[in-house]
Parts: C-alpha cells; structure tokens; sequence
C-alpha cells in the first residue's frame, strides 16, 4: 500500500523541477512533492556560483546560486512539499514511485509525475580515450563540485578536452584558484559552449584554445603527467606528426551532456535517440499518460532560463492532468527535423493547442553558419512561419514562436517540418 | 627484530596468491601474506577475460592443461562456500569462413583428449537459432556448455576474506625486497616495512615471479608482458549475447572474444602484443581498433559507441613457455610458481591444491584445523534486493537508504562495510571492486565526488591523502584558495 498520494511528484529540484511544481501548484494542484536526492534544493545550480543566470527571466545578472532562491522561496511560499536526500529508483507506467532516503523506503501514489532529473557529464570511458587509467581526470561538473561545494582542488596543472561551458567557466574558475590551465583542445572546427563564455573565461585569461585537436594519449602511473594532443583531420582521425605532450597533473573533460533517463525508461517512457531525453509533445506530456518531463532531462539546454520556462509549461499541464486525470486530444502533428537541423522540440504537437496560445518550438542546428540564416516552419512544404537568425550554431539553441493565427495554415497538415537555410 | 613471525610467505596476492592463502589456511600453520600494492587482485587478477575455462583447448598433456581442468571442477563448490558472483553461461566457439569450420573437428578432439567430453559441434542454424544477433556469415559452431564467468577480482577477495578469517595474516601495499636463506634454507624474508621471519617462501608474484626468484638466486627463465586490450560495453548497447562467443584460434592468438559479464554487461577482446614494460597497462588507438573490428566479425552490430570503459592486463610470458610449480632443491623452503600466463583466474584453486602437496611432499606438515570455516557470505547488493528485503534493511541501519552510485543503486551501507571488512578497501578503486560503485555509465561522476570523503571520515584521514589506487595516486591536492568568488 503506497504511503502517500499526491497530486503531482516533481523528480529533481534544479530549475525545471522548482518551476514545474510552481507551476502545478499554481494551476490548481493540492499536493505538489518535490523529491530531491542532494540535501537541498537548487540541482546543479548550486554548484554553478558564477553569474550569467537570470538574464533572460529577470534581467538581470545572477549567480546559479542567487538564481535558484528566486524560485526556492517561491516553492515554499506556496506550500510545495519537498524531501531532501531522498532518492526516486523505480516509477510504475501506472505512476507508483519508491524512493529511499535515510532510515526509510517510501511508495508514493502520484496522480501526475514530472521528470526533472536533469543530465550527466560523458565520461572518457565513452569517449574511449587511450592511454594509461591515473587519478586526475575528471568531468568538469566534478571538479566544479569538489572546488565550489567541497572546497577541494583537484589538480594544479590541467588539460581541458572539450569546450563545453561547464569546462569554459570551470577553465577561469581555476585560474582565480591559482591553477595552471596550460590548454583547451575541442575536435570540432568551433566552440562547443557559447561564444559568451569563450571570450570571457577563455580570451580575458589567455587560456589557449586549440580547435580540431584531440587527447591521443594519457601518460603517467599513479597520477596524469601528461596528456598528448594531435590535430585531427576532417573525418576527426589524429593527423600524425601534429603530436604533442602538454605536461600536467589533471585533465578535465568537458565533451557532452547526456540526459538521466535510467529511470523514465523504468516508467516506460520512451526516448529519442538524437536527444537521449523523451518524446514529449507541446505539453510535455511524455508517451505514458500522466508523465510530464522538463529541463535537461528531455534535451540539453543552453541557458536555465529557458529551462525554468520549459518546467513551467511541464508544471502546468501536470497540474492539469491531476486535477481532471485525462490525456488531451490525440491529434497530434509530427514535427521533422529538416536540413541542417540536429533536433526539434516538440516532437508532436497538437494544432488545437494554438487556439490556447502561441507554441514555441526549439531546435538546435547540427553544423554552424556564420552568416544570416532563415529557419523556416513548413506544413506540408508551404512555408507557415520563417525567423532570422543573424548566425546559427549548435552551442545555442534556437526558438521559434508559432503564433495562433498559424492555426488554419497547418490544421490538415500531417506534419510540420523546420529547416535551416543560409540566406542568399 | 622481526616486524612478524610466521611459518608460510606468500609473495603476491593475485589470483593465484590468494587462493593459496586460503587453502594453507585449512591447516594448523602460520601463514602470511604480502603484497605490495594496496588491495589485492590489483594487476592482471582485475584485468582479464573473466573466463572459468574447462581446458578444452589447453595444451595437450601439460601442467596446464592438467590444472585447470582440475580447477574447472572445483568452481561449484567454491562459488557455493565463497559466495562469488559465477555463472555457468557456457561458450560457443564461431566459425565464420570454411576454412574456419573446418578446423572445428579438430578442436574437438582435442576436448576430449583434455577429458571435456561435452564439446558437441552445431550447424549454422543452431548457432544463430541460439545467438540470433550473430553474424550472418556464420558457418557453424563449437559448444562448450562448461565455459562459465566469473568476477575474478570478487573472487579474489572471497578468498582472501576467507584466508583472514581462518587466521591468515595480510600485509598490503608491502613489498618484497629480498630472500634470506642460510645453509640452503629459507630465514627470512625482508620486506619494505621490516623482516618476516619464516621457513617457508611460495613466489606467486606472477608478472614479477622472476625477480622474486631471483633474489633466492635461482632464475632460470624471464617473464615478458603480453598486453591485451578490452572493451566494456554499456548495459542498454542495443544487443545481447547469452553466451561466450569465442573466435576461432589461430596458431599466435586465441583471438578476440565477447563474453556477458557477471554484472550484465559486455567483455570485448583482448589483443595480444609484446611489449617490454611490465606495467604499461595502458590502452592504445591501435588495439582497441583491433579489438572493434575483430569482434565485428563475430557481432557485427557492436559500436564503440556503446562503450563505458576501456582497460589492458598484462600476460606474463614465460620464456621457456608453460607453467611450472617447482620446489627448490638448493634452497629448503621456496616454492616458485611462474608461467601461468592466460588461465590464471580459472586454475588459481588447482594451482593452490598442486602446491599444498608439493609443500607436504617436500616436508611442510599439514594438520588440518578442526575449526577452518570455508564459508564466507558477501553482503546482498542493495541493488539486487527485493523492496520488502530493501525496507528491512534500512531499518536495521539507516545507511541502506543512502545511494551513493547513482548508476549501480550502491549505498553508503555497502561502501561502510567494504572500508571496514577484514580486508578493508583503502582506496576508490578498492571500493570500486568491492561494490561496483563506479563502474556503472557515468564511471565515477556522482560517487567519486562523495566516497573520498566518505573514506577520510571513516579512516580518520584528510581527504587529500585518499587515494585511486594507492601512494601516489591522490585525488586532490588541496583546500582551496577561495579568494575570488565572482
Ligand atoms: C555539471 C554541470 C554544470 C553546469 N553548469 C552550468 C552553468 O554553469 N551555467 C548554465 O547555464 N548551465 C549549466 N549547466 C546546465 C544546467 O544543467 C542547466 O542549465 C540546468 O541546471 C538544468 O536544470 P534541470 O532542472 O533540468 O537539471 P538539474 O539542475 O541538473 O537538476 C536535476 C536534479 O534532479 C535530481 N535528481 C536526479 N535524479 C534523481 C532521482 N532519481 N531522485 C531524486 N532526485 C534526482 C538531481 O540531484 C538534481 O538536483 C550545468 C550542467 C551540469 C551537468
Ligand atoms: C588479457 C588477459 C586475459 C585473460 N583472461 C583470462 C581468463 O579469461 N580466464 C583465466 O582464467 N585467466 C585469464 N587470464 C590470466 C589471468 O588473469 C592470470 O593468469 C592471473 O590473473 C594471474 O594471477 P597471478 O596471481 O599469478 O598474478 P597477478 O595477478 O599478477 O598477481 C601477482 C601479485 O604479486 C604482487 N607482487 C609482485 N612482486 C611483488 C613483490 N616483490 N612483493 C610483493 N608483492 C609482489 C603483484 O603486485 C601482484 O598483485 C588473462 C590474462 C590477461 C592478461
């Protein structure tokens, strides 16, 4: 016999988790839980101390920290529950949940169920990288968390692989620590993480930025003495002859995100293999009825605003679905990923769900174009809506807004597709 | 002064050095063990194909052969007392080109002259009907239903547990440094953290058997390192095997390999390449290129992208080849083991048993001990608990409800009892043998940021001084300096 019912379970309390049970409890819901595995509320937020967040929201200029307790006192303002140190590991299709926390096993009944568990850092194992298996290498999100919440310094001397931003802010974060970041090398021909990012944690710093290059080889024992870096060539081979050894004592990785579905797979959910997160539709309602996903759980976002935007949509219809127990319409147009687009959300959307307000649809470009670009919305290969984006690239994503008099142009489509083309 | 008295050195705690630990541990005798690393099973006993072979395809005739398919029929029993994770999964050995298939008759006669008599042939139909996710250019098959898997570095732990628990001594992270014998007997033998006084030495120093012997000064062969390269694959990778797939051997290498493991992931591999540094375990692009393409042959949906980590074990060769067990004539007292090479996990048991009678035959009195206990229990894994078992458990104590390892659900409870088990883990990767924590999809992202300060706590450290795997290996170097916040 489950323990406890309630009307929405929020899994995580990063920013789409507080958002999402904000939200849900605005529209109306009565017992809206939070369930957070760390001992306190903020996801990876917490660790995040350095500004940029908020810009969007607000406008204004906070730390992930700051950015957080916006929302935090929000949750409790209204009455949210929330339970700390508490871990979510096994959710039924019929939306029965256990969890543990100290001393106790729990079985929740939820009414509704929104995922908000967020994402993982990919790993060298997945990246294969040779060499010998030392201490000090580390995903930057693990380092951030021994500097900002431990307290601790993982190295003196670092290599970064990868470009990411989390691997970009921590770069900066370790200089001011007195560290030696002697290199950042990313395979790609451009930055993965956002320009913003490079010109201030890596040009203000001096930070040497090699593109195309790669980790060939780790040296050392006990502890990283080295890594080897090589050019790569187009198809990412090491080109050789371009060889050459950094010296350190760490090496950071900062080479993807991977949402954390172990447990929506548990649920049922199924997922999309170009996101690694769930299929949701406008509601992001994911394919188990009653299951709601958000945040970097269903894609990896560039900015937590606008994942704070997406656990409000979740939120709302969570709390929509627990107050009447129904799915909506079944109506749904695929959306396709056309030219030069890696992924768009949603993946299906219902054309009634303009007539309640304008629907956003977010992609990301699979290569970057330096140059003026259309995004183009087409149903049935009539153009429905175009934006401009002044240049593309795969480190930002983009949003396109289709606004409710685009009903009638695609009521009758049997899907909606997005391409992205170089003005000419 | 002495820093111990015993009456049995042991040298060396893989494999094999522990599985001797254990079975000395059944007589009324002292028995020590030193091992220079800060864990057992460390090396080659970590880093390997994980097999319990049946012999079928040993050297015809040998001590090899003789002593692993000895071994084979110890595993049910052992795993039963030890409470190791084995499971008898079985192998298929796939052909994939006429000539391939045949040399299959061949192979089999030569199990039935190593006496396993339940290697039967099968066509192309059965073998795919078995493994449908084989490729299409299967010609046909060997089945072996005895090959079986096993954890080999939990099962170096059952037994060194086990030894512990029935008296043996242990010393980690010691080395040897040299063999005192006087009259042509054995004294002593002096390590880095002082001198053992004993009668008797057993070298199961594997890769560095040859220098151990020849501080006795009888070394009549030399080892060599043989690397080969593996793959793990991720749980959810898009195929399954049930069984072994075992390539067709060629006269140089057995050849690549794909093997279920026991905590239901993907072995892929290993290379076979000579090289000089005998702890260069390092991976290569080239070798794990080798080891991708060939196990495509035989599992043509396998992707590196699917993989989780990557790791190298040494062979020992032994130059001359095969393995040897000799009680030394000039010197009373030693007993040198060298050239277990490739079947060194299976054959441990068999290679304890050969040298407990050699030892006796040779004059070390063996009384059994009324009170050995072969049973040791393994903690039940959180993760393979039942909710009501789970529920119960966190009652008793409060740690079961503490994930610790996102990705394998293990606990603080299960790391606690590994820091504090008789053979208690001292390092992240010690943990990692004992719990799995770590080794699941993220390799360490969530718990390696939380189990250092779970073993400086509980070992009354800093956190600094913790180590991945022993002196030299730290983790981090320091506090912050926390000047710049902003
Ligand atoms: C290491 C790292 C550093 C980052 N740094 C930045 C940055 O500096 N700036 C930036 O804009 N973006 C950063 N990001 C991106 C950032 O993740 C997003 O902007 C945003 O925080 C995502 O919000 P979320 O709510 O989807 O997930 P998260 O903030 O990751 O929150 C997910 C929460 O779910 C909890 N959880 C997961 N599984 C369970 C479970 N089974 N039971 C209970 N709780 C669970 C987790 O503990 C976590 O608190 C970073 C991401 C990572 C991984
Ligand atoms: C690629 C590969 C695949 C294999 N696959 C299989 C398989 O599937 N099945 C199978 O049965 N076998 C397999 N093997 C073989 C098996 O791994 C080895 O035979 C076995 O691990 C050897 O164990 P050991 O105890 O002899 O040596 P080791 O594990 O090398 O142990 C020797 C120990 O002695 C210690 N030592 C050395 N010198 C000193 C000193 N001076 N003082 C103190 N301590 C010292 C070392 O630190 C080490 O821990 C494989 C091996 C490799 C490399």
């Amino acid at each position: 016999m489950p323990e406890k019912k309630c009307d929405v379970v929020v899994i995580g309390s990063g920013p789409a988790g507080l958002a999402a049970a904000i939200a849900a409890k605005e529209r109306g819901a009565e017992d809206v839980l939070i369930i957070e595995r760390g001992e306190e509320l903020g996801g990876i937020l917490i660790q995040c101390i350095h500004t940029g967040f908020g810009l969007e929201i607000f406008q204004e200029d906070l730390t992930g920290p700051e950015y957080a307790q916006r929302f935090i006192d929000r949750v409790e303002g209204l009455g949210v529950e929330t339970m700390l140190g508490t871990m979510v590991l096994d959710i039924t299709p019929a939306r029965r949940l256990y969890a543990i926390q100290w001393g106790r096993l729990l079985e929740i009944e939820a009414r509704a169920i929104v995922l908000a568990m967020g994402c993982r850092e990919r790993s060298r194992g997945a990246l294969a990288i040779p060499g010998t298996r030392p201490a000090g290498i580390y995903t930057a999100g693990t380092a951030q968390r021994f500097i900002e919440i431990e307290g601790y310094m993982p190295g003196e001397r670092f290599a970064i692989l990868g470009s990411g931003d989390i691997g970009m802010i921590m770069a900066r974060r370790l200089v001011f620590e007195g560290a030696r970041v002697e290199r950042m090398v990313e395979v790609l021909p451009y930055v993965g993480g956002l320009v913003r990012n490079y010109v201030q944690c890596l040009v203000d710093y001096d930070i040497p930025l090699q593109l195309q290059h790669t980790v060939i080889d780790v040296k050392g024992r006990d502890r990283v003495e080295a890594v080897v870096s090589a050019q790569v060539d187009d198809n990412f081979q090491p080109i050789p002859g371009s060889e050459e050894t950094i010296p350190c004592d760490t090496l950071l990785l900062s080479v993807g995100l991977i949402p954390e579905n172990e447990l929506s797979k548990k649920a049922g959910v199924e997922l999309d293999p170009l996101t690694g997160g769930p299929y949701v539709d406008e509601t992001m309602q994911t394919n188990v009825p009653g299951i709601f996903a958000a945040g970097n759980v269903v894609h990896v976002y560039d900015l937590a605003d606008w994942v704070t935007e997406a656990g409000y949509l979740a939120g709302r219809h969570a709390g929509e679905y627990a107050i009447h127990q129904r799915r909506g319409s079944e109506r749904k147009l695929r959306v396709i990923a056309g030219d030069n687009v890696h992924h768009v959300l949603p993946h299906v959307l219902d054309p009634l769900s303009l007539e309640r307000g304008p629907q956003e649809l977010q992609l990301r470009v699979q290569w970057p174009v330096e140059a003026p670009v259309w995004v183009n919305v087409e149903a049935n290969g009539k153009l429905v809506k175009r934006k401009t984006e002044r240049y593309v690239r795969p480190s930002e994503m983009i949003r396109i807004k289709l606004p409710p008099e685009d009903h009638g142009k695609i009521v009758g489509a049997k899907e909606l597709s997005v391409r992205v083309e170089e003005k000419s | 002064m002495y820093l111990w008295k015993t009456d049995v050195v042991i040298i060396g705690g893989g494999s094999v050095g522990c599985a001797i630990a254990r079975e000395l541990s059944r007589f009324q005798l002292k028995s020590v063990l030193v091992e220079k690393n800060e864990d057992v099973c460390a090396l080659t006993g970590k880093a390997n194909s994980a097999i319990i072979h049946t012999g079928f395809d040993a050297p015809v005739g040998s001590l090899e052969a003789k002593l692993v398919v000895a071994a084979r029929r110890m595993y049910d029993q052992l795993a039963q007392e030890l409470d190791f994770p084995y499971q008898v999964v079985g192998a298929l050995l796939v052909a994939v080109t006429k000539e391939q298939w045949q040399l299959l008759p061949e192979l089999q006669r030569k199990a039935l002259r190593n006496g396993v008599f339940d290697v039967h042939l099968l066509g192309r139909e059965r073998v795919l009907a078995i493994e449908p996710e084989l490729s299409d250019q299967v010609y046909g098959g060997l089945a072996i239903p005895r090959e079986s898997i096993v954890s080999p570095y939990e099962m170096a732990i059952a037994m060194a547990e086990n030894a512990i628990a029935n008296g043996v001594k242990f010393f980690l992270g010691t080395r040897v440094t040299g063999i005192e014998t006087t009259g042509g007997t054995v004294q002593a033998v002096s390590t880095t953290r002082g001198k053992i006084k004993t009668s008797w030495v057993i070298n199961a120093a594997g890769m560095y058997c040859d220098e151990v012997a020849q501080m006795v000064g009888e070394c009549d062969f030399t080892i060599t390192p043989r690397r080969g390269e593996f793959f793990i694959m991720d749980k959810e990778a898009p195929y399954k095997l049930r069984h072994i797939i075992l390539p067709v051997p060629t006269r140089i290498s057995k050849g690549i390999l794909i093997s279920p493991t026991v905590s239901g992931n993907l072995l892929v591999g290993p290379t076979a390449e000579d090289i000089e540094d005998k702890s260069d375990t390092r991976v290569t692009v080239a070798g794990l290129a080798q080891v991708m393409t060939g196990a495509q042959k035989l599992l043509p949906a396998l992707s590196s992208a699917h993989t989780i980590t990557q790791y190298a074990g040494l062979r020992p060769v032994r130059h001359p080849e095969g393995y040897t067990v000799e009680a030394s004539r000039q010197n009373r007292g030693y007993i040198g083991i060298s050239g277990v090479r490739s079947t060194g996990v299976t054959s441990a048991p068999a290679v304890a048993a050969y040298v407990r009678d050699l030892a006796e035959e040779v004059g070390l009195k063996l009384i059994p001990r009324s009170n050995f206990n072969p049973l040791r229990r393994q903690l039940k894994p959180f993760a393979s608990m039942t909710y009501q078992e789970r529920a119960a458990a966190i009652k008793v104590d409060p740690h079961w409800g503490h994930v610790v390892c996102r990705c394998e659900h293990v606990t603080e409870a299960e790391v606690l009892r590994a820091i504090h088990s008789p053979l208690g883990a001292r390092s992240l990767d010690a943990i990692k043998r004992r719990t799995r924590a770590g080794m699941g999809r993220c390799q360490g992202g969530f718990c390696g940021v939380r189990i250092p300060f779970i073993l400086a706590r509980e070992l009354g450290i800093p956190v600094e001084a913790v180590t991945k795997k022993g002196p030299g290996s730290e983790i981090l170097v320091g506090p912050i300096r926390g000047e710049m916040m902003r």
